[in-house]
């Protein structure tokens, strides 16, 4: 309960951080605060596995390649690593008016309050159901993976 | 634990904070990060929902958004770093060839 809310604190702030700052740099390293703490938030709903691929997929290869890109397109010192906000007053509005909506269909919701025990290991279920009920989408996550890699090396080859 | 109701509240302003940032910013790189954002709230919903309900068919899709999401970033930047060889920019405003 308490680490739910300390690391629902954490996400909130890192994720303001994220679409309010002025430094593109710092944004970054936000997001990858606020992936880290999404994978906590996972470890609260007793979901290692998840926890564990959001660390290295999310969190290692995303924040990598993003820094990559402001590597290549901007320079890390100086003044063009700053980004600025533009209609800040359409989008909160829209944001806030989305929110408002979320939150109080939420809290009108009959939603449960505690969670049933989990019969067995979730994450050997996990594992288990992967290869039979959805092995066709996890083959087909593959190509998409394979097909993904080679169009973005095609599109980021050096130029003639 | 927490209820479900506060899961849910929390990714809903995440999300919220997410499309704040693919609005509002001009950087195309910052709008990645805002899309980053709203696709990781929706993972929060995916696990809670799972957990509530102690089968683990919501943490196979949260597998699957997470390595789709994966893919996104990749081809995302590819297309940034493409555009800005071309004109020299990541500004969201200066990207505008297809105006009639």
């Amino acid at each position: 309960m308490i680490a739910f809310w300390a690391f629902a604190v954490i996400l909130v702030g890192a994720g303001a951080a994220v679409v309010l700052g002025k430094n593109l740099f710092h944004s970054v390293l936000f997001l990858a605060l606020a992936l880290v703490a999404t994978a906590g938030i996972f470890l609260t709903l007793d979901a290692e596995f998840i926890a564990a691929v959001q660390v290295l997929l999310y969190t290692g290869g995303v924040v990598t390649v993003v820094v990559f890109a402001i590597v290549v397109t901007e320079r890390l010192v100086g003044e063009r690593l700053s980004h600025t906000n533009r209609r800040i007053f359409t989008g909160g509005l829209i944001a806030a008016a989305l929110a408002v909506l979320l939150v109080r269909a939420i809290s009108r919701a009959q939603l449960a309050t505690t969670w049933p025990a989990v019969e067995g290991d979730l994450t050997r279920r996990l594992g288990t159901s992967l290869l039979t009920q959805f092995t066709l989408p996890f083959e087909l996550l593959g190509v998409l993976l394979l097909v993904g890699m080679l169009g973005a090396s095609y599109f980021a080859r050096p130029e003639e | 634990m927490a209820p479900l109701s506060s899961y849910l509240a929390l990714a809903a302003i995440v999300f919220c904070l997410g499309l704040f940032g693919t609005i509002t910013r001009r950087n195309t790189v910052g709008i990645l990060l805002g899309i980053e954002l709203m696709l990781n709230a929706v993972n929060i919903n995916l696990v809670a929902f799972s957990r509530f309900h102690a089968t683990e068919a919501g943490m196979v899709f949260t597998l699957f958004a997470i390595c789709i999401t994966v893919a996104e970033v990749a081809l995302g930047l590819a297309i940034v770093i493409l555009l800005f060889r071309m004109r020299r920019t990541a500004s969201a405003d200066h990207i505008d060839w297809l105006k009639g």
